[in-house]
């Protein structure tokens, strides 16, 4: 299969008054076409700002470095007037919150068939059918009532079908979805990851699933990629992770999530807090909340490395067995 | 819609009601009168001239009067213009008032939404600078003292621009007027418009405007700039009354034939009629325009429905 983004050695750094503050470190990842990669991790952890440097969408202080390759095509670093020719055609973002992310004060034809008018050239009738189509292909009942509305007249679920609608109309190669159900209700959470699982497979589309719930991860990825203080802690298979935990880190969170199919009993919450990331500690950023850390984890880093054959790798020295029970800490 | 302007309209009675109640009653505590000079009149003149005018009824009287003919229309006589209605000479000035407060208004409004937007964009920056610096001049400096140092400066010394007059009516004469006047509401409209123009580029929807690769000027001008012109919007209407007020000094300054030289004459020689005219004009400009103001919200508020 081929990759349609390869990420080298990312770095997002952020200009405060005096300091500068490093949310992303040498972040290195594949994805490949058509596949579901779900990005876990604390909050605080880097995950939105690595995708958004991808996206060119930092904030004004921020500067991205490093390498994001979408075929032949180097992402960071590139002219925003450049960058708008690929941004919304062949790589889509959807936020977090679909209640502000729509603009208040434009229809939803509107805001949809703008893509399709710059990207694809349509005319302004052609773009707002295909648009309405492509309401009804998300499962928006009466689209043509919608589109015409604004977005304060739709629910939130609806809302965010919106935003799907929109960020698939050019049936991008790459989707981006930084926690896209985390606003919304149980109920529609579900319907919601159903759809993202159907309309990716059916465009082809590789998805990233930004994500605090690891329910989402099991149900819809294929591969996932743990963060932990601006850096990938772990990265494999969604089957190689979940049953066979090998950073502490990716245990903790497994074994803080109720979830019937993990190995732990009871939930353990993982002691300690998030890192500061203006005072990340020497060596491993996760020594302190360790509980298998020994000598070398507290002035050697560990770097992300293969594990066994195949695709899966750790940043972490520790090689003997994880069990949770087993955590003294 | 229709019936939303109705009753709007039908709420501004009441208001107009008092506020020239209030006036009538506040104009007479101040002392003196309409026919007070140097050299007093005969008492047997006086009296008739008192007659005449009404003044010699008790106040409450004069007051049914005045709101009896204001009912019909009729705006009274002019107390110190002699053989002239209050009509005849508001309406010898507005429409040079109205062409120079317009003018102003448009101008001031346009640049300042210009001005904001440019800073807000380039936000701590020299443009972002040089507007804070432009705004505090604005806000500053009174009206009759930028008026009489642009007179000196460019009419005076420079010659570059009539220091003031309408003589052969050519544009000329408006533009020192029209850049004293618009100053401080281009300043106060600016201010408004960098603050919301940079909240609303730090908005979710603006960043999914850039994520859809729309380019800057597209995220601009049709995502950013018409939520962020609802705050300037709301100001409109005080700003108005601001501007307005501020042309009665101003067309007094330049010698400019407008209502401003009947007002600033009539309000010194206690012309009762020709002031509660000039206030009720301007009242009555004042009340419509912030109606059309509300109704502008409607199109770039779509949350803002009437009913
Ligand atoms: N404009 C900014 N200036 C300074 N620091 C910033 C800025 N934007 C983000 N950060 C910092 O970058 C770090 C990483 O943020 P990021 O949004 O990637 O976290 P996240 O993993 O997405 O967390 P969450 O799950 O809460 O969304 C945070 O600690 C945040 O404080
Ligand atoms: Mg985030």
């Amino acid at each position: 299969m081929t990759d349609v983004l390869n990420v080298r050695d990312l770095n997002v750094s952020f200009a405060l008054h005096e300091s500068e503050v490093h949310a992303v470190r040498e972040l290195g990842f594949d994805l490949r076409q058509g596949e579901t990669l779900a990005v876990v991790g604390e909050s605080g952890s880097g995950k939105s700002q690595s995708f958004l440097a991808i996206m060119g969408l930092l904030a004004k202080n921020g500067r991205a470095t490093g390498s994001a390759r979408m075929g032949d095509v180097e992402l960071v670093g590139m002219a925003p007037g450049k960058l708008d020719a690929y941004r919304g055609k062949d790589i889509a973002m959807i936020f977090q919150d679909p209640m502000t992310s729509l603009n208040p004060s434009l229809k939803v034809k509107t805001q949809l068939a703008e893509v399709l008018v710059k990207h694809q050239g349509y005319s302004l009738d052609k773009a707002i059918k295909e648009s309405i189509a492509m309401l009804d292909r998300v499962g928006i009942p009466a689209p043509e009532r919608r589109a015409n509305a604004y977005p304060h007249e739709l629910s939130g679920g609806m809302r965010q079908r919106v935003m799907i609608a929109m960020a698939l109309l050019c049936r991008p190669k790459i989707l981006i979805a930084d926690e896209p159900t985390t606003a919304l209700d149980v109920t529609v959470q579900a319907q919601m990851l159903d759809l993202f699982k159907e309309l990716t497979n059916d465009f082809g589309t590789a998805l990233v699933m930004i994500t605090h719930n690891l329910g989402v991860v099991a149900g819809l990825a294929d591969r996932m990629m743990v963060m932990y203080g601006g850096r990938a802690v772990e990265t494999g298979t969604v089957d190689e992770l979940f049953y066979d935990p090998r950073h502490p880190y990716t245990l903790g969170l497994l074994s803080s999530t109720p979830n019937p199919e993990s190995r732990a009993r009871r939930l353990n919450p993982i002691s300690g807090l998030p890192p500061s990331l203006e005072h990340l500690p020497e060596g491993c950023s996760f020594n302190p909340r360790c509980a298998f850390r020994f000598d070398r984890c507290l002035v050697e880093r560990p770097p992300l490395e293969p594990v066994g054959e195949g695709q899966r790798r750790k940043a972490c020295f520790y090689e003997g067995p994880l069990v949770a029970e087993e955590r003294s800490a | 819609m229709l019936t939303y302007v109705l009753r709007r309209l039908a709420s501004i009675i009441p208001v107009a009601f008092i506020a020239v109640t209030a006036c009538f009653f506040i104009l007479r505590l101040a002392p003196g009168g309409p026919f007070d000079q140097e050299r007093a009149l005969p008492p047997a003149i006086l009296r008739n001239l008192r007659a005449a005018y009404d003044l010699d009824q008790p106040l409450v009287i004069q007051y049914f009067i005045y709101i009896g003919r204001l009912l019909r229309g009729d705006l009274g006589p002019s107390m110190v213009v002699q053989d002239f209605t209050v009509s005849q000479l508001l309406a010898l000035g507005l429409p040079f008032s109205l062409m120079l407060g317009l003018f102003a208004f448009v101008i001031a409004t346009v640049a300042g939404i210009a001005a904001g937007t440019i800073a807000a964009v380039n936000q701590n920056k020299w443009p972002d600078y040089v507007l804070v610096l432009v705004v505090m001049i604005g806000l500053i400096i009174p009206n009759f003292l930028m008026g009489s140092i642009l007179q000196l400066v460019f009419g005076v010394y420079l010659r570059w621009l009539p220091a003031g007059g309408w003589q052969n009516g050519s544009m000329a004469h408006l533009v020192m007027p029209v850049i004293v006047l618009a100053w401080p509401h281009a300043a106060r409209i600016s201010r408004l418009m960098r603050g919301s123009m940079i909240e609303v580029l730090g908005s979710n929807y603006v960043r999914t405007a850039k994520a859809k690769g729309l380019g800057e000027r597209l995220v601009l001008s049709r995502h950013a700039i018409k939520p962020a012109l609802i705050p300037v919007v709301s100001y409109l209407g005080p700003g108005l009354s601001y501007l307005l007020t501020g042309s009665l000094i101003v067309e007094q300054i330049f010698s400019l034939p407008g209502i401003g030289r009947y007002f600033i004459n009539a309000a010194l020689s206690r012309d009762y009629g020709l002031v509660l005219g000039t206030v009720i004009l301007y009242m009555a400009i004042i009340l419509v325009l912030n109606l059309l103001v509300d109704l502008a919200y409607a199109w770039l508020d779509p949350k803002v429905r009437y009913r």
